[in-house]
């Protein structure tokens, strides 16, 4: 792999990683607030 | 960058949304958050969001599966040659458990947060289209869009179903409505795409049967569209408002499919009243649920009876 290969294969991976971090904490809270909502049922 | 290089960098986050079709999805989303506004009862807004969510998660993974399959085909047509697997932007198998982690999520997630006669009717959606459709149906016959078509109409329905808990005939008439609109809204599309799809070898209608056939029933569907369309206000599910609106916007509806029915195409065919016909299919279901939800809000109001 050449360095600007690499580079762009970090870069992609950063922006994968972020993207999958910012998904679990998305569900985290939804499910929090899900299981509020229904404690309340 | 090779090719070869290309292939074995990991894909961006940005094809893997692209795979979930997000085009269609809108369309998804805005049919499914009517059926639920224009359903009775109340529903708590972060279990509606989770609902809808659920219905866009389980869509985008049904459309992933359906990328992964046809990677082949999409690569010999110039509208989806550019697609994320065909552009070498993506491994194939990437795009398969992507398609599947999303769809038995949104189905998972439904079951528990919504209901799981919501997420019942999801995952038959999702393996309609997966399966049904893409697997069996669109290789095999000129009347995959006509059954396939069936998966899109589901959205409202679980929308639906997510406030009330119950299947009534009110939300099987919203699935009515999207399985009649699919084929003279598709039909017109594959009519200026037809070369496409015989290259690729898809039995689309237009290919097999020939244009007059299509063009023949675009118009029968466009006529069976309008009393299916208007049948919540008949049955009284709905107002005069969205009534009137629904005869008005299916009489259009119908009156841009009769010049596709009568007219033949030529080479170098601009083929407008198919462009215009499918331009207003689309228009036609936005405002047709829109007006469907605007409806139901007037007569809890109080405007209409």
């Amino acid at each position: 792999m050449t360095p600007e290969e690499l580079a762009e294969f970090r870069r992609r991976q950063k922006s994968r990683n972020l993207a999958l971090g910012g998904l679990l904490v998305f569900f985290a809270l939804l499910f929090y607030a899900i299981t509020i909502v229904r404690m309340g049922d | 960058m090779t090719a070869a290089t290309a292939q074995t960098l990991p894909a961006d986050w940005r094809d893997f949304f692209a795979l979930t079709k997000p085009r269609v999805m809108s369309l998804v989303i805005f049919t499914g958050l009517c059926g639920m506004l224009a359903a009775p009862g109340q529903i708590n807004p972060v279990i509606g969001f989770t609902a809808i969510l659920c219905i866009a998660l389980g869509a985008g993974g049904a459309a992933a599966l359906n990328q992964w399959w046809e990677a082949d085909l999409d690569a010999g047509m110039t509208r989806t040659s550019k697609r994320p697997i065909p552009a070498g932007r993506m491994q194939r198998n990437d795009a398969r458990d992507f398609g599947i982690v999303l769809s038995i999520s949104s189905v998972l997630v439904m079951g528990l947060g919504v209901g799981w006669l919501a997420a019942s009717i999801l995952l038959v959606s999702i393996l309609y289209y997966a399966v049904v459709y893409t697997i069996w149906l669109k290789p095999r016959t000129p009347q995959n869009i006509v059954i396939g078509g069936g998966a899109g109409a589901f959205p409202p329905m679980i929308g639906w179903v997510a406030v009330t808990g119950d299947i009534t005939l009110m939300p099987v008439l919203l699935f009515s409505i999207i399985f009649m609109w699919t084929p003279p809204h598709f039909w017109a599309l594959a009519l200026f795409i037809k070369s496409d799809y015989a290259k690729v070898g898809i039995p689309m209608m237009p290919v097999v049967s020939g244009q007059a056939s299509t063009r023949k029933q675009i118009l029968v569907y466009s006529i069976l569209l309008m009393p299916v369309a208007a049948a919540p206000w008949f049955i009284g599910g709905t107002g005069a408002i969205y009534g009137v609106c629904a005869i008005v916007l299916s009489f259009i509806f119908l009156g841009l499919s009769f010049p596709v029915a009568i007219r033949r195409s030529e080479d170098g065919d601009a083929m407008k009243p198919e462009k215009r016909l499918f331009a207003f299919s689309i228009i036609y279901l936005f405002a047709l649920f829109g007006i469907l939800v605007a409806d139901r809000v007037a007569t809890q109001l109080g405007l209409i009876v």
